[in-house]
């Protein structure tokens, strides 16, 4: 999966959980907290929602690794990529 | 035989919106089971039966408005109707464990005295046969009923009869996110197909699901065979509804005019509840994480059981405190409106148990799929606003309500200890209560009661 097809994931999440806010509004280098107004919550779901789609596990250490769309989207690039820190099957328990 | 009346869902509803029928005649009913949605101000509401029987008769079709007490279906009860006992059964029991907190009365529960300590959780309704709650022994936390109990009480029926149905034990294979998706939308998983790997349901499928049952019609009588039930209001995220807004208003207009509020606040250190989280959810995927509202709403319940004059009503000149501690979460909607369910019987919940049921019932209300009994049974209110919020929150209590609790921002900031300062996480934890009802000093150790919980995480 490339980069792309990965951003196109994370924009989808995030219609689910900020439906309001158009994908073209989202500035990719901007706090995701700060634009679409996401609780911890929101974010928790955002999280669950990824690793189910990608099958990576996130580490919730490495939460504030993807703030934004751009570092969200390299987050996941590199795990799928690498297995990178904490990368691993969707399923643990 | 009974009526089914429309249900108040809150002391300023005059009517509600019937939108669904999600049972038609002939089906089996059991306590707790929902049955039909209703548009209302506080958003799309799911009401609840609350006994068992069968549907004799729908006196009132979708689309129509109706006053709150109106009949709107007759129920055959549940002697009268043995022979519907069977089927619900299974679905009952799977749904023992989730569906406990809804086996109350849609009207606030109010105890005369002191809530009695401790008691039993209800036997759940496990269909006619199970409405014998002694027969069924809990072996859970406090002699709570689990599902297991549930499980072996059908198997040993006084009757001697053969279980109904085998329970299903296995578990299709589905991803947490999946499964809880799954929950919240009533689809049975074994009736997805996965495509994830090695056929995994993922969420994907679920939503895939839904939407293929939501364009089937439910099938309705051939008397009534008119037109098809009109798309629910909540099936998208509900929009922020000037009705809504006049029903805050109400409310805390209300608040305002009667209410003596007392204000308190106190600070206290989450470095020890912080700690404690982080190890518990290392390495636990992003559904299973839990987040410190938890621990918060915890502290708080377990904190009523020392004061339950603070859990409770204010009606008609007397405190009246409530049998249990159910927990009201404000919830603030996208785009403006706020709605505030009940976690029912928060005090009797382990800290995962309470972070699920909290997860359920924030993205039910932020989807229109709140039940009945959910939005008008909280008896104590707690606010908090979140990471992104301000550091103190002084709260307008809920009315009938007697106390609202409320959780700032945790920020670090300097903390002195033992003679030392150091940069702490801290949060700003506020009571809002009611002087007819306390007086400051009983709210000051009432406070202090919340504080030493949350800085006792692992305590039980």
């Amino acid at each position: 999966m490339n980069e792309s097809e990965i951003r196109a994931v994370v924009l989808h999440e995030l219609r689910a959980i900020a439906p309001e806010v158009p994908a073209e509004q989202i500035r990719p280098a901007d706090d995701l907290r700060e634009q679409l107004d996401l609780d911890s919550m929101d974010v928790v779901n955002l999280m669950a929602a990824l690793e189910d789609r990608l099958g990576v596990h996130i580490a919730e250490t490495d939460h504030k690794r993807m703030a934004s769309l751009d570092a969200a989207v390299a987050y996941l690039a590199a795990a799928l990529q690498h297995g990178a820190p904490g990368a691993t099957e969707p399923n643990r328990q | 035989m009974s009526e089914y009346r429309m249900p108040s869902l809150g002391a300023d509803m005059k009517d509600g919106l019937l939108v669904e029928w999600y049972v038609q005649p002939g089906s089996a009913l059991h306590r707790g089971q929902v049955i039909a949605l209703v548009d209302t101000h506080k958003g799309a509401i799911e009401i609840e039966v609350f006994e068992d029987g069968v549907l004799e008769e729908i006196l009132v079709p979708p689309g129509e408005r109706v006053p709150v007490g109106a009949v709107m279906a007759r129920i055959a009860s549940g002697t009268d109707a043995a022979v519907a006992a069977s089927a619900p059964a299974a679905a009952a029991a799977e749904r023992a464990t989730s569906a406990a907190p809804t086996a109350e009365p849609a009207a606030p529960p109010v105890a005369a005295g002191p809530p009695a300590p401790a008691a039993p959780a209800p036997a759940p309704a496990g269909g006619p046969s199970f409405r014998e709650p002694p027969i069924l022994r809990g072996s859970g936390p406090g002699g709570a009923v689990t599902i297991d109990d549930v499980r072996a009480a059908r198997a040993t029926r006084p009757d001697g009869a053969a279980p109904v149905e085998p329970v299903r034990e296995s578990r299709p294979r589905a991803s947490p996110v999946a499964r809880r998706i799954a929950e919240t939308l009533g689809i049975d998983l074994g009736t997805v197909r996965g495509t994830g790997a090695r056929g995994t349901i993922v969420r994907a499928d679920v939503e895939r699901a839904a939407g293929e049952r939501r364009a089937v019609p439910p099938q309705t009588p051939p008397a009534s065979a008119a037109a098809p039930p009109p798309e629910p209001a909540g099936a998208a995220a509900p929009a922020f509804t000037s009705s809504m807004r006049e029903a805050i208003a109400a409310a805390v207009s209300r608040s305002a005019r009667e209410i003596p509020h007392y204000f308190l606040a106190t600070d206290v250190s989450m470095a020890r509840a912080l700690a404690w989280l982080a190890r518990i959810n290392e390495g636990r995927p992003s559904s299973e994480l839990l987040l410190p509202a938890a621990l918060q709403i915890r502290a708080v319940a377990l904190a009523l059981r020392e004061f339950p004059d603070f859990n409770g009503f204010w009606i008609d000149g007397a405190l009246r405190p409530a049998a249990g501690v159910h927990v009201g979460i404000a919830v603030s909607l996208r785009g403006g409106g706020l709605v505030v369910p009940a976690i029912h019987d928060a005090d009797r919940m382990q800290p995962d148990e309470l972070m699920h049921a909290l997860s359920d019932v924030v993205s039910r209300a932020r989807t229109g799929r709140l039940r009945g009994s959910e939005v008008a049974d909280g008896t104590i209110t707690v606010t908090s606003v979140g990471e992104r919020g301000v550091e103190t929150v002084f709260g307008i209590i809920y009315p009938p309500q007697v106390a609202l609790i409320g959780f700032g921002r945790i920020t670090e900031r300097p903390w002195a200890e033992g003679g030392m300062v150091g940069a702490r996480p801290v949060v700003t934890i506020t009571l809002a209560a009611d002087h007819r009802a306390s007086d400051g000093h009983r709210g000051g150790l009432f406070l202090s009661a919340i504080a030493r919980r949350l800085s006792e995480p692992e305590a039980p």
